[in-house]
């Protein structure tokens, strides 16, 4: 009895040992064959290769460990913004499927079996290569709500100029801090009284007027800088200020939204028709109005249902914003494990810490959603 | 004779309901369709901002006087039912009429009465539609890669003959049912792969000797997705038992593995395969590229099939495990007599899905030079003589990967259907 347990566990340890020892042994002689030695110290030297688009100053004078930066906050914009857009879209058509009309419910689960069905890269291709190669040049491109052009070199839109911006964001964090608490008082005052108070108005009125309040004591201001086209020679064109978004973050953000959301509004459906109709019945028996038994029976089971897979669906998300690379939008991928490995040909520490920064990302999430999961679900007795 | 009540459509005034309704909503189509393909703008001395809503004002306002209940008109009712119940679902049915009015006509336009499809030059290509003469010039290297013209029926054999090979399961004779498994885990990827190495890649029996470097193309496609596809499934299965196991080894080791694959991008998978694994073999040795793709495919996917298989194995109820004890099985006997068996009924749908995201991801090898059908269009695009068509392309392998993958989900579909027992 003893044995049959133990063996296993000593053949699964000798074939982990044997495997990760052969590939350490052959990485060691092959890197000191091509004098290289493993270690991190690279990341300290000077990068000098240009990234065309990026959140942070950098420029070639920077360290590799700056370009990995600037590659990882490009990769967590696309995947933010692409989150937010899918999330939207998806809920949308996830509700649209279920609809009581014919049209809509037909028009959803033809834009969902459309999508999902054609690879992330085809359509990511699509975007950039087909679709948005179509757009006019800059000097002939219309102007869209009289401030931004959608131009084959991106979209130019009026850009943001703050005076205090730290002030400013200072005041939402503490109003974010005070609803928090509000809402706390609230439920604790409901449980007690059986009163309600209109927690959401007030809310919302505390998040509205105290950024309000710094524009009017705090010295806050904000001012618009608006794209205005200037002609540098007989052909070539550019625009001087305004904000400019490069046409791979738009074909990136567009396929990533319309791919993901497809899954997400499956999993919104599923939620949904995952709710009997006896609770339904049943709250409506007990008094409660239409929208409180949306708001207080349906969505709260749902939304268990939903989330899960729906993180899920981020995750992936996040991990097919590597795709980046393949439209030369510069992600961690194409900055990192591309340019850089090409100049400093470290293959190993490159991919492995390419690798960990991804793991990072999904491990952290998942626990967090393991920990969420574990709060929500339903206390069995 | 009652008073009409416009507001109030009721059956009373029938026909005089439908008839303005349907004149309304004819007036609202007509605008639509005149302000957007005959360039005649009927309603201008309107504002623009009005002027742009008429056709959707006037087209709700027609539905508006045509949702009477209990018309008595079957058609009536069941339009007013599905379509028509509210305002404000009238409204958006309307919009979705509009768009499809909007939207395919040029669609269609574009993509068969305005295309071209005979000659072979660009020059054929007149029409303001698409040029699918590109699409027909290039077809040999869409499907077959770099493949040498002369050597493309080897490339059709082998795929007949694995296709008889793996559908050799539905002749057996009954007694031999049990071993189909066996079969198709073990001998299947031995055959295909002697008749791909043979027959495909040549240098012996007097055929040409062509390197993977030159295939490429949907049959690539075919290829990578064929043999990840049957090799994650046994190393998914095993990597699924090993995780739910007592032994703290087995277990937490397969875990690890799991989370790591799930954890990274694809994309980092096959550069791993192409620049970091080269350094993890001894001096000299070269495995083929082809070869090292659907190796780092497989595991990456093993690791998804391993949580869809282990999602089936929680699912049964304990007492199944307990039976099966209880007659004096083992582990493995248990196991495959007893759990797997039902456990793989219940996962159909979620193995088919991981199955479905792995032909959707086979576009992904282009990071190691290989060229499938996407990376083909890509390197076609470039080309000098045919330079402006990418779109035709992208259109020609989206309709292609689209059949491929919808007609997959719905016979998996089908498949959930069929195996459903009863418990």
């Amino acid at each position: 009895m003893k044995i049959k347990k133990i063996l296993p566990q000593i053949l699964t340890l000798l074939f982990i040992v044997l495997v990760f020892g052969f590939f350490t042994m052959n990485a060691q002689e092959n890197m000191g064959a091509r004098g290289l030695e493993f270690g991190f110290g690279f990341l300290k030297t000077q990068a000098s290769f240009d990234i065309q688009f990026s959140l942070i100053d950098y420029d070639g004078s920077h360290t590799y460990a700056r370009a990995y930066l600037v590659g990882l906050l490009n990769t967590l914009l696309v995947a933010f913004i692409g989150i937010i857009f899918a999330t939207l879209l998806g809920a949308i058509v996830g509700v649209a499927r279920l609809s009581p009309n014919y049209l809509i419910r037909k028009t959803a689960s033809f834009y969902i079996e459309f999508f999902r069905n054609i690879p992330l890269l085809l359509q990511i291709f699509f975007w950039y290569f087909a679709a948005l190669r179509a757009l006019p040049m800059l000097e002939d491109a219309p102007m869209l709500l009289n401030s931004s052009f959608m131009t084959i070199k991106g979209l130019y839109t009026p850009a943001a100029i703050w005076t205090n911006f730290d002030i400013f964001l200072t005041s939402i964090i503490i109003a974010m801090i005070i609803i928090f608490f509000f809402a706390r008082y609230a439920k604790k005052k409901q449980e007690q009284e059986g009163k309600r108070l209109p927690v959401l108005i007030i809310s919302l009125a505390i998040f509205i007027t105290l950024p309000l309040l710094t524009f009017l004591i705090g010295g806050v201001d904000l001012s618009w800088s608006f794209p205005v086209i200037r002609q540098m020679s007989q052909t070539s064109y550019t625009f001087d200020g305004g904000l400019k978004i490069p046409p791979e973050l738009i074909a990136l953000t567009l396929a990533l939204t319309l791919y993901t959301a497809t899954f997400i509004a499956e999993n919104v459906r599923a939620g949904i028709q995952g709710i009997g109709k006896g609770q339904k019945e049943a709250a409506a028996s007990i008094g409660l109005t239409p929208s409180q038994v949306l708001k207080l029976v349906i969505m709260p089971q749902a939304l268990r249902i939903i989330i899960p897979p729906t993180t899920n669906q981020y995750l992936n998300l996040t991990k097919n914003s590597s795709l980046a690379a393949a439209i030369a939008y510069p992600d961690l991928v194409l900055v990192f494990a591309g340019t850089a490995m090409m100049q400093t040909g470290r293959a190993i520490e490159i991919v492995g810490i390419t690798m960990a920064t991804y793991l990072t990302i999904s491990l952290g999430i998942s626990l967090l959603m393991n920990w969420y999961n574990k709060r929500i679900a339903i206390q069995e007795k | 004779m009652t008073k009409i009540n416009l507001l109030k459509p009721n059956n009373d005034n029938l026909p005089l309901f439908l008839t303005l309704g349907g004149l309304f909503f004819a007036f609202g189509i007509l605008d639509f369709y005149l302000n957007n393909f005959l360039n005649i703008n009927i309603t201008s001395f309107l504002p623009r901002i009005i002027n742009f809503f008429v056709p959707l004002v006037f087209a709700v306002i027609g539905l508006h006087f045509i949702r009477i209940e209990f018309s008595g008109i079957k058609n009536l009712d069941k339009l007013n039912k599905n379509i028509n119940t509210s305002n404000f679902n009238a409204a958006l049915s309307v919009s979705i009429i509009l768009l499809i009015i909007f939207a395919f006509p040029p669609l269609l336009n574009w993509l068969i009465f305005d295309a071209n499809i005979s000659g072979d030059t660009k020059e054929a290509c007149t029409g303001s539609g698409a040029c699918w003469v590109y699409i027909k010039i290039w077809f040999n290297r869409f499907m077959y890669g770099m493949y040498p013209n002369a050597e493309q029926w080897r490339v059709n054999i082998t795929f007949i003959a694995v296709l008889v090979f793996m559908s050799a399961g539905f002749f057996v004779p009954t007694r031999l049912k049990n071993y189909l498994s066996l079969y198709y885990t073990l001998l299947l990827p031995i055959i295909s792969f002697a008749l791909i190495y043979y027959i495909i890649s040549g240098g012996s029996f007097g055929l040409v000797w062509v390197e993977t470097g030159a295939w490429g193309g949907l049959s690539l496609t075919f290829m990578v997705s064929f043999f990840s596809l049957i090799f994650c499934f046994p190393i998914g299965m095993m990597l699924a038992l090993g995780r739910r196991s007592n032994l703290p080894i087995v277990k937490y080791s397969s875990l690890s593995f799991i989370e790591f694959w799930r954890g990274v991008p694809l994309i980092t998978v096959l550069f791993m395969s192409a620049v970091m694994f080269p350094l993890f073999l001894p001096e000299g040795t070269y495995i083929d590229k082809l070869i090292r793709v659907v190796v780092a495919i497989t595991l990456f996917e093993a690791a998804y099939t391993a949580e869809v298989i282990r999602g089936g194995l929680q699912a049964l109820p304990r007492g199944q495990y307990d039976a099966a004890k209880s007659l004096g099985m083992g582990y493995w006997r248990m196991h495959v007599f007893v759990i797997l068996p039902q456990a793989l009924k219940l996962v159909i749908p979620g193995i088919a899905n991981t199955f479905l995201a792995l032909i959707k991801d086979t576009p992904l090898i282009f990071v190691v030079g290989l060229l499938e059908l996407v990376g083909m269009l890509n390197l076609a695009k470039t080309n000098p003589e045919w330079l402006g068509f990418s779109m035709e392309g992208y259109v020609f392998a989206g309709i292609i990967f689209w059949i491929i993958c919808y007609s997959m989900s719905k016979y998996s579909q089908k498949l959930e259907l069929k195996y459903k027992t009863d418990r």
